[in-house]
Formats: structure tokens, C-alpha cells, sequence
């Protein structure tokens, strides 16, 4: 069981050709401690540093000032104990669905075998063990999402990092899987790191959401939720949403998020 | 109401969907340039329009094509030898581009230090005919085989190295970003994931130095050859034998066609996501 904290994170990007005046300061002293099967779900309007944030847990990018700790060990670059699921194009379209899952085994030089059993194990995970042998751009948007999740949990990460997986789904896919991303978490207790705007989805997910603002981006609030908690008790994502506590929270949330943009006018 | 039936009745028109300026098949139209060009190139040198020494009559070409295949031209080299020789020309040449301008084309797309040092050089000479450094070949390697084939290679490097290099950049970030954080070294990157999503792009260069190979094997030829399709051309407008000469045309013509449907066919079977992610 893994723990990840960041201590005092900030990151200005050096803006064009280094004047002081394009400078941008994305992230402003941010800490945040994700306890073991803690799933965050980062909220938040575009450029409130939220993507920043996950490519410096990743390790994408060298923050300014402050650090990412591991159990306690920090962060200096990309690693297979991070695994990250992107928006999209991200997979290896010259590779089928099968190697494009067994791609981080590997990287790591486990034997053909050995990773293409293990690839079709992930596969059977995510719904997608009938489309193995498949060209991955024979899949349709969702199914490439469940194959960039399956690739990640191949690797076995101990915190999987979503950016905004399902932002380029239509509604009725992102609703299935969301629920299979519960379903996954519940059942590999791993911690996830989630970033999306919509609201309703990360009420769903979250056992803690991050709501965050933007310049310069920090967290604004901290809320522990349990509805996805619910979902993987009784299995019924309609009778959540539609709850009363739900959809009082989901205003509060929304009025939380538009409350900032008023005072810029 | 009346029921929506399942079947709809017969007499409904098919409609075509969208279309844009330009679509459809246009092989049907060429085929008939083609013939067309055929019978006006008939009538004119039947009716005697041209002269025979300009323009000789298609079955004076058809006539010296099998002539030639027999070995009856002068030289006395059969067409299948000059052929033969055109082609192991080009194809060594061009195989030599390969292994050594793809590398170097991904080593300038992935280093700051190769694309500084290599990229002087190969842009000096890109924009230079082949005909204008022939002499200077010539003198560095002398007239045999050796400077023929590399006047080719050179005419098949550029092209080849420019469309590795252009192609490291159709890696996605989001491509390399996902192999280091699947525990991927740096090497690893540029084996398993840039030089694959480079490969439509050089397999177009590929496409593209073949073509520039085979227009070089001419000028390459002009240098002391016995044999080779350019050789036989040359030796034939010297005797005036312009039948041999467009005959030779045609031949080089047809090959440097069935190269590139052969690279298209390459290019299908090898990168079948190309445009598809």
C-alpha cells in the first residue's frame, strides 16, 4: 500500500523566450497527501494547474519549488511505478491491442509469453479479451481508453495518474466506464490521481475531490465523498446520482467552481 | 396510421451522400488519354506528318523492343543485360541509402548535436543536379562502378534522411510520455517508439530516393558504361537510331512505375495505421 504526498508545490513555465512578463505561475504552493486507496479526483476550470499537477506526480516535469514524495522517496522522473492513462493518442497504433498492453512488461524484458498472458489477463479486466489479436484503430474511442487502461495496469503502478481519460468520450461510454474504473480500483486498491471537468463524474469517483482554482492554480477545497465508495457496494451508478445528497453536492461544487469567475468580472 | 412496412418499395432513388470538388475514380479518363495519345502518335507518323528520323512509327518501337531483347542493337547486349545492370546499380545504391540515411535522418530528429552537424552538409548538397558533381565524382572515384553507384546513393541520401527526420516529429508527445512512464529508457523510446511511428514517413522517402535513384542512373550512366538502360539510350542517339532511343525511354519509363506501385504496395502492407490514429 503506497502513500503520496506533495510538499509546497509550485511551477512557473518559462514563457517566451524567457521575459519576465510571460512568465506563468500554473501551481502555487500546493500540498496534498493521497492516503493509501485514496482515489483524488481534481476539478476545475481550464488553467487552474490541474494538469500541471499530474505531470509533475508522473514526473513529465521538474516543478519549481517543493517536492513529490513516493513513500517517502521523491520524484525526479517518469516511472513504471506511476502509470498514466492520457486523454488520447497516446497508444501504439503499430502495435496490436495485445502488445500495446504487454508494451510495459516489455520495456522491463519479461519473456513474449510471459507478457502476452499477462496482457490478455489486463484485457479480460477491462472487457477486452475478444479483441486481442486487433489493430488498435479497428477500436472505437471507449475501447481505446479501456485498452491506454489496461496498458497501464500491465505495469502494475502503485498510483495510476488519469488525465482526463474520458473527456473525448460520448456520455453513455463514459458512464460504463467510469464504472469499470471503480470497479478496478476497488478491486486493486491502487491509488488514483484523476483529473476531469465535469462535475457529476468526479462527485461519482472521488473519495476526496479537489476543487481547484485558477491564477495562480492552487487547491481551493478539500471534500471527502463516498458515493463511489456506495457504487461498489450496491452497483447501482443511477440510483446514486440521482440521490438527494448527490445532487446537493454536485450544486455546491458547481457554485464553488463559478463563484471565482464573478470577481473577474 | 398505416404501418411502417420493413420492406421499402423498390421505386425509391438512391442518393449520393456528400461530395467534394474532384472525387471519384479518374482511371477511366486516363486510360483514354493514353489511347488517345497512341492514335494521334499512329496517324501522325503514318500520314507522314513527322519524319522518321523525329518520331518513328509505334510499330518501329515495338519492332526494336524485341530486337533488343534479342541482343540485335548496337553493342550487341541484350535488353534483359542492360537492364540488369540498371537496376543492380540503383538497387545497391538505393539499399546503401537506406541503412545509413535513416539512421542518420532519426539521429538529427532526436539530437540537438547530429541535426547541428549533419543538417550543413545535406542541405549544401540536396539543391545540387547530380550532373553538376559528376566530374568531381569522377575524379575521386574514377569512372567505374564505384562512382556510378555513389552519384545514386547520393541522389537517394537527401531525400531519405529529410523524410526520417520530418517523421521522428510525428510521434505524439503523449506516445513517448506514455513509454517512460511504462518504465521505458530513453533508448527504448527512440527503438520502440519513435522509429516505428517514423515509418510512414520513410517509407514515403523511400518512395520518393527510388524515384530520384532511377532519374540519376542516366546521368550516372554517361560515364564509361558498357551496359545499363541510360548507356544503351546514349550509344543509340549517337547512330541516330531514335527507334532504340524511345524505346529506352519507355523502358525506363515503366520500370520507374512499377517501382513506385511496388513502394505503394510496401507502404500498405508495413504501415496499414497510416492515417487511421
Amino acid at each position: 500500500m503506497s502513500q503520496l504526498s506533495i510538499r509546497g508545490l509550485s511551477v512557473r513555465y518559462a514563457g517566451d523566450a524567457g521575459a519576465a512578463a510571460s512568465q506563468v505561475l500554473a501551481l502555487a504552493e500546493v500540498n496534498l497527501d493521497i492516503e493509501p486507496g485514496g482515489f483524488v479526483v481534481a476539478l476545475g476550470a481550464s488553467g487552474c494547474g490541474k494538469t500541471t499537477l499530474l505531470n509533475c506526480i508522473a514526473g513529465f516535469m521538474r516543478p519549481s519549488t517543493g517536492q513529490i514524495l513516493l513513500d517517502g522517496k521523491p520524484i525526479t522522473g517518469p516511472g513504471a511505478e506511476r502509470g498514466v492513462v492520457f486523454q488520447k493518442h497516446a497508444l501504439m497504433p503499430w502495435l496490436s491491442v495485445v502488445d500495446n498492453v504487454a508494451f510495459g512488461p516489455q520495456m522491463q524484458g519479461m519473456s513474449k509469453a510471459d507478457r502476452q498472458a499477462l496482457a490478455r489477463d489486463k484485457l479480460k479486466l477491462v472487457g477486452l479479451e475478444t479483441h486481442a489479436a486487433k489493430p488498435v484503430y479497428q477500436l472505437s474511442g471507449g475501447q481505446q481508453q479501456r485498452v491506454g487502461i489496461a496498458r497501464a495496469l500491465a505495469a502494475d503502478p502503485a498510483v495510476l495518474l488519469m488525465d482526463e481519460p474520458l473527456g473525448a468520450l460520448d456520455a453513455l461510454t463514459r458512464e460504463t466506464i467510469q464504472e469499470l474504473i471503480l470497479d478496478l480500483w476497488h478491486r486493486t486498491q491502487k491509488i488514483i490521481f484523476f483529473i476531469t471537468h465535469s462535475v457529476e463524474e468526479a462527485l461519482f469517483l472521488a473519495t476526496e475531490l479537489v476543487v481547484m482554482t485558477p491564477g495562480p492554480g492552487r487547491i481551493a477545497q478539500r471534500i471527502p465523498l463516498d458515493f463511489g465508495k456506495r457504487y461498489t457496494e450496491c452497483r447501482d451508478a443511477r440510483a446514486i446520482k440521482s440521490s438527494a445528497d448527490f445532487i446537493a453536492m454536485r450544486e455546491r461544487v458547481l457554485s464553488m467552481i463559478h463563484a471565482p469567475k464573478d470577481d473577474h468580472g | 396510421m398505416a404501418e411502417p412496412t420493413s420492406t421499402p418499395p423498390a421505386e425509391i432513388k438512391a442518393v449520393r451522400g456528400y461530395s467534394i470538388p474532384g472525387e471519384g475514380s479518374s482511371v477511366k479518363i486516363s486510360i483514354c488519354t493514353v489511347i488517345g495519345l497512341l492514335a494521334l502518335w499512329w496517324v501522325a507518323t503514318h500520314m507522314g506528318w513527322i519524319k522518321d528520323l523525329f518520331l518513328p512509327t509505334p510499330e518501329r518501337i515495338a519492332k526494336s523492343f524485341v530486337d533488343a531483347t534479342k541482343g540485335d542493337i548496337q553493342g550487341g547486349k541484350p535488353l534483359t543485360e542492360h537492364f540488369y545492370w540498371s537496376l543492380l546499380r540503383v538497387f545497391a545504391a538505393f539499399l546503401l541509402a537506406v541503412v545509413t540515411a535513416v539512421p542518420v535522418g532519426v539521429a538529427m530528429g532526436v539530437s540537438r548535436v547530429f541535426r547541428g552537424l549533419f543538417d550543413p552538409p545535406i542541405e549544401f548538397y540536396r539543391p545540387l543536379p547530380p550532373l553538376a558533381y559528376l566530374p568531381l565524382i569522377v575524379i575521386w572515384f574514377g569512372i567505374e562502378e564505384t562512382a556510378k553507384i555513389i552519384l545514386i546513393y547520393l541522389a537517394c541520401f537527401a531525400p531519405l534522411a529529410m523524410a526520417a527526420r520530418a517523421g521522428v516529429k510525428s510521434v505524439t508527445i503523449e506516445q513517448i510520455n506514455a513509454a517512460y512512464s511504462l518504465g521505458a529508457n530513453k533508448w527504448q523510446v527512440i527503438r520502440y517508439v519513435v522509429i516505428p511511428a517514423a515509418m510512414p514517413e520513410i517509407l514515403t522517402g523511400m518512395r520518393i530516393a527510388v524515384g530520384f535513384g532511377w532519374t540519376t542512373l542516366v546521368a550516372a550512366e554517361m560515364v564509361a558504361a558498357t551496359a545499363g538502360l541510360g548507356q544503351m539510350v546514349l550509344n543509340a542517339s549517337n547512330f541516330l537510331r531514335t527507334d532504340v532511343v524511345i524505346m529506352g525511354i519507355v523502358v525506363i519509363g515503366v520500370v520507374a512505375y512499377l517501382f513506385d506501385l511496388l513502394m505503394r504496395r510496401v507502404e500498405i502492407w508495413a504501415v496499414p495505421w497510416k492515417g487511421r490514429m
